[in-house]
């Protein structure tokens, strides 16, 4: 029989918790992003095209402002849409 | 000496040659103002994401070039502005990372990162390998499609071969040293028959602590 000590919560503490985000760009070792790549860009913004936050994406702020600088360059270059509907 | 580069949409109404003097002709007014061409990428027709100029689709081509003085920068953009077979274009100084990058992706460095997160397995692995120390999902995989799948046929092969399997697969992993994984796998042979035995002699333990 599992003693008193065995249980120490009622439910199983991981489910439930979020994964940890983190910056890909920090954490692979990438250090410039290409605005001729579109397909890569398109994990950066939603289905209507906008560029996804901070919090959601887990870039660091780094990162977050190129890849920002590179979602307007490809979308000048109409590799990327300005304005989107159901883009994934 | 600053390295720059210049991306633009070509109208893919002109004929296939008007769209390559076009191009050639760009290429030709930087070397006549002294700039040295790094690379000319040829990215071809290509659909837009919203149509410019009434047209959905373009030509695009990229040209990476080096020049002592931004003075041609503007030259370079007002004729590009004036040009009507244009449609579209960038052109922005690289700082060091780009420079990088552009080489890597000449060199066929930059597409194959995303191959190698993927890796194939054919063939169903019977052994987990990467329990050896120093073998990774990567390698185990590799070795799998190989036909290495299992401690025992590990720790009979030889390590050169084992090398060649891996440098076909990647050659990245052939810098590892198979040698040792091939002692661990003769152990690792030898203890899976011995773990084989073990659950009737965890279940004895069990009943004991109860």
């Amino acid at each position: 029989m599992a003693s008193r000590d065995d249980i120490k919560f009622l439910s199983n503490p991981n489910i439930g918790q979020q994964r940890q985000k983190y910056c890909r760009f920090k954490k692979f070792g990438i250090k410039h992003i290409d605005y001729k790549d579109p397909d890569f860009l398109l994990q950066f913004i939603n289905e209507q095209g906008k560029i996804l936050p901070r919090r959601i994406t887990g870039n660091s702020l780094k990162y977050q402002k190129k890849v920002a600088v590179a979602v307007k360059r490809a979308r000048h270059l109409a590799m990327l849409p300005y304005v989107a509907d159901l883009l994934k | 000496m600053k390295q720059y580069e210049v991306t633009f949409i070509v109208d893919p109404v002109l004929s296939g040659d008007e769209i390559k003097a076009t191009a050639n002709m760009y290429e030709d007014l930087l070397k006549n103002e002294g700039c040295t061409i790094v690379h000319k990428d040829e990215m071809g027709l290509k659909q837009l994401a919203y149509p410019l100029n009434k047209r959905n689709s373009g030509v695009y081509y990229c040209i990476e070039f080096k020049s002592e003085e931004g003075k041609i920068i503007p030259k370079l953009e007002l004729s590009l502005y004036r040009d009507e077979r244009i449609l579209r274009f960038l052109s922005l100084r690289l700082d060091k990372h780009g420079i990088k990058y552009n080489e890597d992706k000449r060199n066929g460095l930059i597409g194959k990162v995303k191959k190698k997160e993927k890796p194939k397995r054919t063939s169903s692995i019977s052994d987990d390998l990467t329990k050896i120390e120093g073998i990774t999902s990567k390698v185990a995989g590799a070795l799998a499609n190989a036909g290495v799948n299992s401690f025992s046929k590990l720790g009979a092969a030889d390590a050169k071969s084992i090398t060649e399997v891996l440098e076909k697969a990647d050659p990245d992993l052939a810098l590892l040293d198979p040698s040792n994984w091939i002692v661990a796998a003769k152990q690792m042979s030898e203890k899976v028959t011995f773990n084989d035995v073990k659950p009737s002699v965890k279940e004895s333990v069990k009943k004991e602590e109860e």
